[in-house]
């Protein structure tokens, strides 16, 4: 009878071991992926290779993007139809929705992690809210002009002191809403950067801000560790001149890569990577490569930049070796490759596959496919570790 | 004259997809581009996935405006079709001529304006 009663026991304790160890767990390596079609997403598990759980009703969420708090507990995903989405990734539920706007294109974090901001294109500017409750701390309407038209504003990222940095479309201009002294934000405008702006970055150091232009042949770049921070044309001229190629899908600036002391950047209307120095920002080659790139994403080390591409060549994925400049492995997963997201550290890469529902990871040193997981139409693919750097 | 080239490309379009002469086609007053049922299925589903990148996956717009029918409810089909095919030169609106026919672009109009694509 004891020994039966302390074998209970200690089956009992096993048990309950097992349940906290359950519970308790670090979100470092988690991460979410973006199922478009169905408003979901699911929570992964980098290190497992497997997902943990899927979070349903997060209204549209093509071209959804998220951020993560600085604990990496919480993804911030953004919708398209103006939805703002506060996720629990331990739980694998919904904390709190807000639909802030009509139509949006992305979000940022401050680096303090109490605001989050997003990108709206109807109405067209910028609303920041309180990352604990999602409640609203400040309205910049992005208005321009004698009549003051709202531009449709994109590239909008965090940079360092409690600032967001974004761009007017429509306006051609770059605001930067500085937050370091409270709710009530100070609004500094840079104008005539150039025609229609469509995506911008922050470099990781977050000094610079640089500006893809649609409507104009080079790239805006503003300094903003200089005392007057001013706009400066950047690869002025690249095209030479030449007729565009069709654009079936727009680049995305955030994945350029900065590669060592180069950065690689996805050319538009060219089916090249334009490889810039990192200090002169001038042009120093070119790599053809095989379509109209849309990302173009170092690997964390930046020995590899991975290249993904626009319809009707969404197919494939080219890999480049930074120092040679060589393309040296190219693969098929398959229509539609929509995104790449690199562990932190850069020893596998997982690509979402929309048209066959499936994310696939793989070996970056031997290309080797690791896993696939089952996914509805997946898009973006984001990991916590992003919470550390800034732009992400 | 956009009736007169859209007219032209119905008849086209219908000649070159069923290689029937167009008198055997469909009425072309109709305005109606063929194309077969799978065919369709593939262009609603390029139309929500590729013009979506675009125009919003719901079309609801993004950095391209609304392509429901409301929005385009003040332009004819033949001229939907035509810019879908040229693009709108200055702007990221590409033209699709080279991968979608003309008979193509006239059923994707045609379906945008009549809210068909969902
Ligand atoms: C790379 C981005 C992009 C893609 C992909 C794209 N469009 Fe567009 N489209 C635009 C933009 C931007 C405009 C608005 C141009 C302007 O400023 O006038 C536009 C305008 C249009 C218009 C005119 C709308 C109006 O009210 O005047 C139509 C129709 C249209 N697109 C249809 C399509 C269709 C159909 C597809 C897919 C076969 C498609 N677009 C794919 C960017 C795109």
């Amino acid at each position: 009878m004891k020994s039966l009663t302390a074998a209970l026991a200690i089956l009992l304790l096993g048990f309950c071991a097992e349940l906290q160890a359950a519970e308790l767990r670090g979100t470092g390596d988690l991460g979410i992926v973006i199922e478009r079609a169905s408003g979901s997403l699911q929570v992964i598990d980098v290190t497992q290779r497997r997902a943990l759980g899927r979070v349903q009703g997060l209204g549209d969420l093509s071209h959804a993007s998220a951020v993560f708090s600085p604990d990496q507990r919480y993804a911030f995903v953004f919708g398209r139809d103006g939805g703002l989405t506060k996720v629990d990734l331990l739980t694998q539920s919904i904390v709190k929705r807000v639909v802030q706007a009509g139509n949006s294109i992305g979000g940022a974090i401050s680096d303090d992690g109490r605001l989050v901001a997003v990108s709206n294109y109807e109405p067209g500017g910028v609303r920041v809210f309180d990352s604990d409750t999602l409640a609203p701390v400040a309205d910049i309407p992005a208005s321009y002009g004698a009549k003051g038209a709202l531009s449709k504003t994109v590239g909008l990222v965090d940079a360092p002191g409690r600032r967001f940095v974004f761009t007017l479309y429509d306006a051609g201009e770059i605001w930067i809403a500085d937050f370091s002294r409270g709710g009530d934000p100070v609004i500094t405008k840079f104008e005539d950067v150039g025609a229609l702006p469509y995506d911008a970055l922050i470099t990781g150091d977050g000094r610079h801000y640089i500006a893809g232009l649609f409507g104009e042949d080079g790239l805006a770049r503003l300094d903003l560790w200089a005392a007057a921070p001013k706009v400066e044309r950047l690869l002025d001229g690249y095209g030479r001149g030449e007729e565009k190629l069709p654009v079936y899908k727009m680049p995305h600036l955030e994945g350029w890569a900065l590669a060592g002391k180069r950065f690689m950047l996805p050319a538009v209307g060219r089916h090249e990577i334009l490889v810039v120095d990192a200090d002169t920002f001038q042009e120093v080659g070119r790599v053809p490569v095989h379509g109209q790139p849309i990302f173009a994403v170092a690997r964390p080390d930046g020995r590899q930049v991975w290249v993904n591409f626009a319809h009707p060549l969404n197919d494939t994925v080219q890999v480049i070796d930074v120092p040679s400049q060589k393309i040296v492995h190219e693969f098929k997963p398959g229509p539609t490759v929509l995104h790449l997201e690199f562990t932190p550290r850069g020893h596998e890469v997982w690509i979402s596959v929309r048209d066959s529902d499936k994310v696939e990871v793989y070996d970056t040193r031997t290309f080797e496919k690791l896993a696939e997981l089952p996914m509805a139409k997946p898009s973006g693919i984001f990991f916590a570790a992003r919470a550390q750097r800034i732009g992400l | 004259m956009l009736r007169h080239v859209g007219f032209g490309l119905i008849i086209l379009g219908v000649f070159a997809l069923n290689g029937k002469a167009p008198s055997e086609a469909r009425a072309a007053d109709t305005r109606v581009a063929e194309v077969s049922g799978e065919r369709a299925a593939a262009l609603t589903y390029l139309v929500r996935q590729d013009c979506g990148s675009c125009h919003g996956m719901t079309l609801r717009g993004g950095l391209g405006r609304p392509l429901l029918p409301d929005a385009l409810a003040g332009a004819e089909v033949g001229a939907v079709a035509e810019v879908i095919l040229e693009g709108i030169p200055g702007t990221p609106m590409p033209p699709w001529r080279g991968l979608l026919s003309e008979a193509e672009a006239l059923w994707i109009a045609r379906a945008l304006k009549e809210g068909r694509i969902e």
